[in-house]
C-alpha cells in the first residue's frame, strides 16, 4: 500500500466518532497543561498510561498524540500573556511575544503562534507521513550493532547536547539507565539491583516511574514552592490579524517550519535548538529589524512554526525506529509497550493501521487546535487562576490511583513515594529529567541490543563495529563528545578569530537570547521570599 | 489614628480607596493599605498591577497624607490579611469595599466582608461601588 491510501484509511480510522471524541479530549487536555506553568504533556500522557488499560490502542494514541500537539499550542498562549514559558520549546517565543502583548497586540502575537503552529504542524505532518516510510525502509535492513549505535547516540545527545551542564545530563542519564536495571536479567535470569525484595524482580513498571518523576516530583516540588507573588496576564480580546501581520508573518512561518522538521527529526533534536535558531535568522532578514527586542511579529512567527513542526519532526524517529527524543515522546513509548506493540521499524508492518490512524488523527488534531485556540484564547488564558493546591491535589490523586492501578499493590506506592523524591530532589538541584525517562525506556532496549549483537559476534567486542553505519555513528558520537573541548582548544589557539564565521556570531546570537531570557523561565522555580 | 482600607483593583475597591481618603484627611489619620494575595494561582486578577501601586501611591503623596502600602503574599486570605494589619497598627477604622454575591456564590466562596465585619475590634466602613 502506498503513503496516499494508508493515509486515508487512517483518516477513516481516526474519524469514526469514538476516536474523533479522544482527538477532541486530548487537544483540549493539552491546551489546558500547556498553558498552565510547570504541567506539560509528558505529565498529562503519563497520569494517562494507566486509562491505556481499559482504552483501545488507536483511541489511547489518538488521545495522546492531541495531548502533545496541544500543549506545544497551549505553551505559547502563556509565553506570550504571562512572559512564562509553560514549555521549554516557547521560552524564544516570549521574547518578542510578551513585548507585543505589553505593546497592545496581545491579539496578533497570539493569531500567528497559533496559525503559525497551524501551518508548521500540517507540513511537519505531511513530511512525517512521507518521510517515516523511508525511514522504515532503511531502517529494516539495519542489525543489532548499528541499532546498538543508534540509541547510543540518542541518548548521548540528547544528554550532552540539550541542557546547560552536562554532568547533571549525565547523573541523570545514570539515574535513569539504573532504574532500568533493575528487575530479572532477561537472558541470564539473574535477579539485579533487587535488594532480595521479590516484588522487584519483574522491575520497576514504567507507568509508576513516569508517574513519579513527572506528576509527583513536580506535585512535590510545587508544593515547596507553593507561594508566589501573581504574575499579571495581559488582557487579550479575541486574536486577529491584519493584512501587514500576515504579510510578514507567512515567511517566518515557512522558515519556523524547515528549521523545525529535521532538528526535531535527529535523534538529539529537541524543539529548543530550532526555535533559537529560528529567531536568530528572522532578526537577521526581517525588514524591521529596529522592532525587535520590542516585540516584532516574526520573532512569534518563526520560532512558533519551529517548535511545533520540530513536534511533528520528533514522532518520525519515534514511529520509525522506536527512538523518543523528548519527555513526551518517550511516555507514549512507553504506551506502546504496555500495550505489548513493540516498537521500532516493524511497527508501520505490524500496527499498520494503527500508525497511520495517529498520522491522521495527528491532521485533525492540529486543526481542532486552530478551531480552540483562535477564538477561546481569552478564556484559556483565565486557567492560570486556578488556585494551585487544588490543582495539585487532584494531581496527586490521579497520580496514585494510576500507580496503584497498574499492579493493585500498595508497594508500588512505596516506589511511587520514593521516585517522586527523586523527580524533587532533581528539579532542587537542577537535573534534567529527559535523560532520566529515556535512560529508563531506552536502557533495556540499549542493553537487548547489545546482547544480542555480542551474541552474535561470540563474545567478542569487534562485533560492534560489524556495521558500516554503526562505525559511522560511533564517529558522530566522538565528534559530539569531544566538541567542546576541541572548540576549546581552537578558541584558545585563534583568540582574536572573533569576527571568523557567520555560524559563530549565530550560536553567540542566539546564546545571548537564552540567556537573557533564562530569568524568565527560571523566575517560575524561584522561591519568594 | 490610623485607617486602614483593604483594597482591590476593582469599581468596589476605588469606592473603599476614595472613602478611606476622605476619611483619614478627616483627621490627618496614616492610611494604611492593604493589597494581598494568598499567591496560589499563576494569575490574581485581585493582586494589584505594579503600575497600578505606583498609580496609587502618586495620588496618595498628592493628598500630602502618611500613607502605609502593605502587599502580603503569605498565603493567608484577604479577610485575615485585613484584620492583621488593623491589629498590628491599631487601626480606628476599616473601609472596605461590598460587592453583589448571589446566595450560592457567597455560600461556595464565603465573604471576605462578613469576615471583617464580625471579626474587627474597631468600626468598619462598608462602601459600595458607584
Amino acid at each position: 500500500m502506498d503513503v496516499w491510501s494508508s493515509l486515508m484509511d487512517g483518516f477513516a480510522t481516526a474519524l469514526t466518532p469514538m476516536n474523533f471524541l479522544y482527538a477532541m479530549i486530548g487537544v483540549i487536555l493539552g491546551t489546558a497543561v500547556g498553558v498552565l506553568p510547570g504541567l506539560g504533556p509528558a505529565m498529562t500522557v503519563a497520569l494517562l498510561l494507566p486509562v491505556t488499560y481499559a482504552l483501545e490502542p488507536t483511541s489511547a494514541f489518538i488521545m495522546f498524540a492531541g495531548i502533545y500537539y496541544g500543549g506545544m499550542y497551549g505553551g505559547s498562549t502563556t509565553s506570550i500573556l504571562l512572559n512564562t514559558p509553560g514549555e521549554s520549546s516557547s521560552v524564544v517565543t516570549a521574547i518578542e511575544g510578551n513585548k507585543m502583548a505589553k505593546a497592545g497586540r496581545a491579539a496578533q502575537a497570539l493569531a500567528t503562534a497559533a496559525i503559525g503552529s497551524f501551518v508548521a504542524g500540517t507540513i511537519g505532518t505531511a513530511l512525517l507521513a512521507v518521510c517515516a516510510p523511508i525511514v522504515v525502509k532503511f531502517a529494516v535492513s539495519l542489525g543489532a550493532p548499528s541499532y546498538f549505535a543508534i540509541m547510543m547516540l540518542a541518548l548521548l545527545a540528547v544528554t550532552a547536547v540539550l541542557g546547560s551542564s552536562r554532568l547533571r545530563g549525565f547523573a541523570s542519564l545514570g539515574l535513569g539507565l539504573a532504574i532500568g536495571l533493575v528487575g530479572m536479567d532477561s537472558v541470564t535470569g539473574q535477579r539485579r539491583l533487587t535488594f532480595g525484595q521479590p516484588l522487584l524482580a519483574d522491575g520497576l513498571d514504567i507507568v509508576v516511574v513516569a508517574v513519579a518523576i513527572f506528576a509527583v516530583g513536580e506535585a512535590l516540588w510545587v508544593a515547596a514552592h507553593l507561594r508566589r507573588t501573581p504574575l499579571h496576564a495581559i488582557p487579550v480580546g479575541q486574536p486577529w490579524m491584519g493584512r501587514s501581520d500576515w504579510k510578514r508573518s507567512w515567511k517566518p512561518w515557512l522558515r519556523g517550519t524547515a528549521f523545525g522538521f529535521p532538528f526535531g527529526a535527529l535523534p538529539a533534536g529537541g524543539a529548543e535548538i530550532p526555535t533559537f535558531l529560528s529567531y536568530v535568522t528572522e532578526k537577521r532578514l526581517s525588514k524591521h529589524p529596529e522592532e525587535f527586542g520590542k516585540g516584532a511579529i516574526e520573532g512569534v512567527a518563526g520560532p512558533e512554526a519551529a517548535n511545533n513542526a520540530a513536534a511533528a519532526g520528533t514522532l518520525t524517529p519515534m514511529l520509525a525506529l522506536g527512538l523518543p527524543t523528548n519527555a513526551t515522546a518517550a511516555v507514549m513509548l512507553a504506551a506502546f509497550t504496555s500495550y505489548g506493540i513493540q516498537p521500532g521499524p516493524q511497527l508501520f508492518e505490524s500496527q499498520g493501521p494503527l500508525v497511520w490512524a495517529l498520522i491522521a488523527s495527528l491532521f485533525i488534531g492540529n486543526l481542532l487546535l486552530l478551531i480552540i485556540n483562535l477564538p477561546l484564547a481569552p478564556l484559556w488564558a483565565k486557567l492560570l487562576q486556578l488556585p494551585r493546591p487544588y490543582l495539585y491535589a487532584g494531581i496527586l490523586f490521579f497520580a496514585t490511583l494510576g500507580a496503584y492501578s497498574v499492579n493493585l499493590q500498595a508497594f508500588d506506592l512505596v516506589i511511587l513515594l520514593i521516585l517522586g523524591a527523586l523527580g524533587f530532589m532533581m528539579r532542587r538541584f537542577g537535573l534534567p529529567v529527559l535523560p532520566l525517562i529515556l535512560g529508563v525506556i531506552l536502557g533495556p532496549r540499549i542493553e537487548g541490543q547489545l546482547r544480542k549483537t555480542l551474541q552474535l559476534s561470540a563474545g567478542d567486542p569487534a562485533g560492534l563495529l560489524g556495521e558500516p553505519i554503526a562505525v559511522g555513528i560511533y564517529v558522530i558520537i566522538a565528534v559530539i563528545l569531544l566538541w567542546p573541548f576541541a572548540f576549546k582548544l581552537i578558541r584558545r589557539n585563534t583568540p582574536v578569530a572573533a569576527p571568523a564565521g557567520g555560524a559563530a556570531a549565530l550560536a553567540r546570537e542566539a546564546d545571548d537570547a537564552v540567556h537573557s531570557n533564562h530569568d524568565a523561565v527560571y523566575s517560575d522555580h524561584k522561591e519568594q521570599p | 489614628m490610623t485607617v486602614v482600607v483593604g483594597y482591590v483593583p476593582t469599581p468596589e475597591g476605588e469606592a473603599a480607596l476614595t472613602q478611606a481618603i476622605t476619611e483619614a484627611r478627616k483627621n490627618n489619620s496614616t492610611l494604611v493599605l492593604i493589597n494581598s494575595s494568598k499567591g496560589e494561582a499563576a494569575v490574581d486578577t485581585r493582586f494589584a498591577p505594579e503600575g497600578g501601586v505606583q498609580d496609587i501611591e502618586r495620588r496618595l503623596a498628592g493628598e500630602g497624607m502618611q500613607y502605609v502600602i502593605k502587599r502580603p503574599v503569605r498565603g493567608h486570605d484577604a479577610a485575615s490579611e485585613v484584620l492583621d494589619a488593623a491589629e498590628e497598627h491599631k487601626a480606628d477604622l476599616i473601609v472596605i469595599g461590598l460587592r453583589r454575591r448571589t446566595p450560592v456564590g457567597k455560600l461556595i466562596m464565603g465573604s471576605t466582608s462578613q469576615r471583617i465585619l464580625l471579626e474587627a475590634d474597631c468600626p468598619v466602613l462598608a462602601v459600595k461601588a458607584g
